[in-house]
């Protein structure tokens, strides 16, 4: 998988409720699937196709050694995601910061700007 | 409840929207100018370091049209949106349509319209401006906000931070 792949992969896996809740109980401690279905008012094998599209993604994996196969959280493509999120936020914040730096200008010298606004002005 | 969000926020409303809010120090009608002239608009919405927006067109009435086009630097990329006014209430809440120019990149980002609903509200000359991306179903959303043309899932965000911090260092 292509690192856009997996960020593909791991936002189609938080883009829904159910999962999300799910990552923040794993977040706690891992837990078997009888116990993830417990909150919830779903199905066993409900919740189980939830667990594939998280486990798909690389957000969960299921440990071997205990016969109840707990589940756990992993930490990398949520880092992952993290980061990539991070990135478009300062992207918005760098516009909402040249538009502070705008307004503040435009707010300074009000005599300036209103002559040229007479044609706009309804 | 009055409230003053000094960074720009992200949630997801429902399965096919997304939402940024942010305030302004400015009244209202002053960031309402900052949103609807081009020549105000093409001074701030530039995304990345290193681009610049060489078409700004913006018809701001009922049935007008507008386009937004920004260009690399470095390679001279091109990308854009453009789209129809549906709702234009001076100083109060703009609706347009948006659908992605691929430009020069050469890659989709999901087919479909988007609605934006833009409102401005004022309180104590702190004005915040709501956007409200409406991408018409829940793939088309998750395939804007992959591409990275959406400032992401502040919720998932929060919750992810809340779950690295519990993360024992890997």
């Amino acid at each position: 998988m292509t690192a856009s792949d997996r960020l593909d992969a791991t936002f189609l896996a938080l883009a829904d409720p159910t999962r999300r809740a799910i990552l923040a109980r794993l977040a706690l401690g891992e837990a078997s699937v009888s116990e993830l279905a417990e909150p919830f008012e779903m199905s066993q094998p409900a919740i189980s196709k939830h667990l594939k599209v998280l486990e798909r993604a690389g957000l969960v994996s299921v440990s071997q050694e205990a016969q109840r196969r707990p589940r756990r959280l992993e930490g990398k493509p949520l880092g992952e995601a993290n980061a990539w999120l991070e990135q478009y936020r300062e992207a918005w914040e760098a516009n909402f910061q040249r538009l502070d730096r705008l307004l503040e200008a435009l707010q300074r010298k009000p005599a300036a700007r209103t002559r040229r606004r007479k044609r706009s002005r309804r | 409840m009055p409230m003053t969000l000094e960074k720009a926020q992200v949630t997801l409303p429902s399965d096919r929207e997304v939402q940024v809010a942010r305030s302004f120090k400015a009244p209202r009608t002053l960031v309402y100018r900052a949103f609807t002239e081009p020549k105000l608009v093409r001074q701030w919405l530039l995304g990345p370091p290193g681009w610049t927006m060489p078409v700004c067109e913006m018809d701001v009435r009922v049935g007008g049209a507008y386009r937004w086009r920004w260009r690399s630097n470095e390679d001279g990329t091109e990308f854009g949106f453009n789209g129809v006014f549906r709702e234009v209430e001076p100083g109060k809440r703009l609706v347009h349509t948006e659908s992605y120019d691929p430009g020069t990149t050469g890659q989709g980002m999901g087919d479909g319209e988007a609605t934006i609903t833009v409102t401005f509200t004022e309180d104590g000359g702190v004005t915040t401006v709501t956007s409200l991306m409406d991408f018409g179903s829940k793939e088309s959303r998750d395939a804007a906000v992959a591409t990275g043309m959406t400032d992401g899932m502040e919720q998932s965000y929060q919750l992810l931070e809340r779950v690295l911090a519990q993360q024992p260092a890997s």
